[in-house]
């Protein structure tokens, strides 16, 4: 069944395409007309283990933009998995990049796909987009949005200047839809 | 109106000023503002504006009076430390009747503090923004959309009042991203007689001064502002009320803060709470005709705002001590949750309940 109310938590290294993936879930719920909200940290922790963004798609006005207790939680370092997997509500969904993440913590309440995202993206020649492979497995796992959109919300994100991007981009997505 | 677009606050705020007829930026980066700058860098010089990156706040401000005295639609934009700074400039925008728009992205102080939101600055902003009798029109957005608008209403405004105007926004609404439709472009922009634009040695020279070494001049000069102050605080006042018919207990919360409040009125609605939010738009003039309002149904008030508690001085003032007037905050940088603002309600429930 769709799960169409998020609000998630993804973070892991600057320069891993965090914020860019919670803009592209963003931009899906735009496209589909939805309340969404994007909200980086820029605070001390940039420039430590950590970068993430919290991103709520919802039906009603996003309160607040900030998440706190995410129902979904992507990960893509150590630090991330092991600072917010206790903040995940039960019940939640956590998605890991096991490629960078070597103690999984585990948890009884939440469901947990470990991903190796890093290494899948370099197996397939598109080394940057673990991100995107990631955002797929999150439609496969819960179709927040028509397929479509989620396609179209990635030729919206790709910037004009970078459109021989868009190709891996689309693919990467496909990948991680498919695991 | 074009189609919806993901856009930063700040960015959608800078887009929307320029949009406004904005053609004069001057500014200095500071966190967490520092996008509204970056946009206008690259805006300004494709729309025949001018950006210019002062080599201080003070500078910029004095700038601003400048552009305003020639009659151009012109901005600055900073955060706390820096819109500290900026305080005598605006005193003496508002001493020489100068339109000009300030943008504040309220980040956690007293002094540098933190780069994370807060609203410490709402005394500042609504009372004492620099020295002398006067104010500035002060709006506060709660969305990425409504920091696009207001920018319109605050250019508005300013030169149908002849005043500086404030947007006292916080880290929260400038970094984070909405779907937002950006205003068109204004068509005509009114005439300003007064602008010193050069006489062309076909008038009497246009002066911009906020200096009166007479004193019965000056006072004079005071009371006619205050006369447009009265019209202001009578026709401009701005706010939004949630769930309010019926509400025993009514949250007043303003800009970010609102967002959060919304949710615990919600969830405290679900528990059986009569509970509602009125949003001042407005913070000065603060809204009171709608606050009154509330008075009729509300056993108690608790004003939520990201500081130690400044707005809930204007609440007491509207609504004064026969029910309870209550803060709640966090402070210094940390955004409160919607359950810890839940609490606060019922805790004021138990309190003030049957």
């Amino acid at each position: 069944m769709a799960q169409r109310e998020l609000s998630i938590v993804l973070s892991g290294f600057g320069g891993q395409g965090l914020l860019f993936a919670g803009k592209v879930i963003a931009q899906a719920g735009l496209l589909e007309d939805r309340h969404v909200s994007w909200l980086p940290s820029y605070g001390p922790e940039m420039r430590g283990g950590t970068a993430s963004c919290s991103v709520v798609l919802s039906d009603e006005p996003v309160g607040s933009p900030l998440v706190t207790a995410p129902n979904v939680l992507i990960a893509m370092n150590q630090p991330s998995i092991d600072k917010f997997i206790g903040e995940v509500e039960s019940g939640g969904l956590v998605l890991a990049d096991s490629s960078m993440i070597q103690d999984m913590p585990s948890r009884d309440d939440v469901t947990i796909h470990t991903v190796p995202a890093t290494n899948l993206a370099y197996e397939n020649g598109f080394k940057t987009l673990a991100n995107i492979i990631l955002t797929g497995k999150l439609f496969a796992e819960t179709e927040f949005c028509e397929k479509q959109t989620l396609l179209d919300a990635v030729a919206k994100c790709v910037p004009p200047k970078k459109q021989e991007l868009l190709e891996p981009n689309l693919k990467a997505l496909e990948l991680g839809m498919s695991l | 109106m074009g189609e919806k677009v993901l856009m930063k606050g700040n960015e959608a705020l800078a887009a929307a000023a320029v949009r406004a007829g904005c053609r004069f930026y001057f500014g200095y980066p500071i966190t967490p503002q520092t996008e509204l700058a970056a946009y206008m860098s690259k805006i300004m010089p494709k729309v025949g504006g001018t950006f210019l990156q002062a080599e201080s706040e003070i500078s910029a401000i004095n700038m601003l009076y400048g552009a305003a005295a020639a009659g151009a639609r012109a901005m600055t934009s900073s955060s706390s430390p820096g819109v500290s700074l900026k305080g005598e400039g605006i005193s003496y925008m508002a001493g020489a009747d100068l339109p000009g728009v300030i943008v504040n992205v309220e980040r956690g102080g007293p002094g540098l503090g933190s780069i994370q939101p807060s609203q410490q600055d709402y005394w500042q902003a609504t009372r004492a923004m620099g020295h002398g009798d006067f104010f500035q029109i002060v709006y506060a957005p709660n969305t990425v959309q409504e920091m696009a608008d207001m920018i319109f209403t605050a250019f508005e405004k300013a030169d149908e009042y002849l005043t500086p105007v404030m947007i006292l926004a916080d880290g929260l609404l400038g970094q984070m991203m909405e779907p937002v439709e950006l205003p068109d472009e204004i068509g005509e922009l009114p005439e300003k007689p007064w602008a010193t634009t050069g006489t062309k040695g076909k008038r009497e020279h246009n002066i911009a001064n906020s200096l009166y070494l007479q004193s019965n001049e000056l006072e004079a000069k005071l009371l006619e502002r205050a006369k447009r102050y009265e019209i202001i605080l009578d026709k401009e006042q701005q706010s939004e009320g949630f769930m309010l018919d019926d509400a025993e207990i009514v949250l007043v919360a303003f800009g970010a803060s609102s967002r959060i409040a919304r949710s615990a009125v919600v969830k405290a609605r679900e528990e059986g709470i009569k509970v509602g939010l009125l949003r001042p738009i407005t913070l000065w003039p603060f809204p009171a005709k709608a606050l009154e309002a509330t008075m009729g149904t509300a056993k108690a008030y608790l004003s939520v705002e990201m500081n130690m508690g400044q707005m809930v001085d204007d609440v007491r003032l509207v609504v004064g001590k026969d029910v309870p007037v209550e803060h709640f905050g966090r402070t210094g940088g940390i955004i409160p949750t919607p359950d810890e603002v839940l609490e606060a309600i019922r805790t004021l429930n138990a309190k003030v309940g049957e």
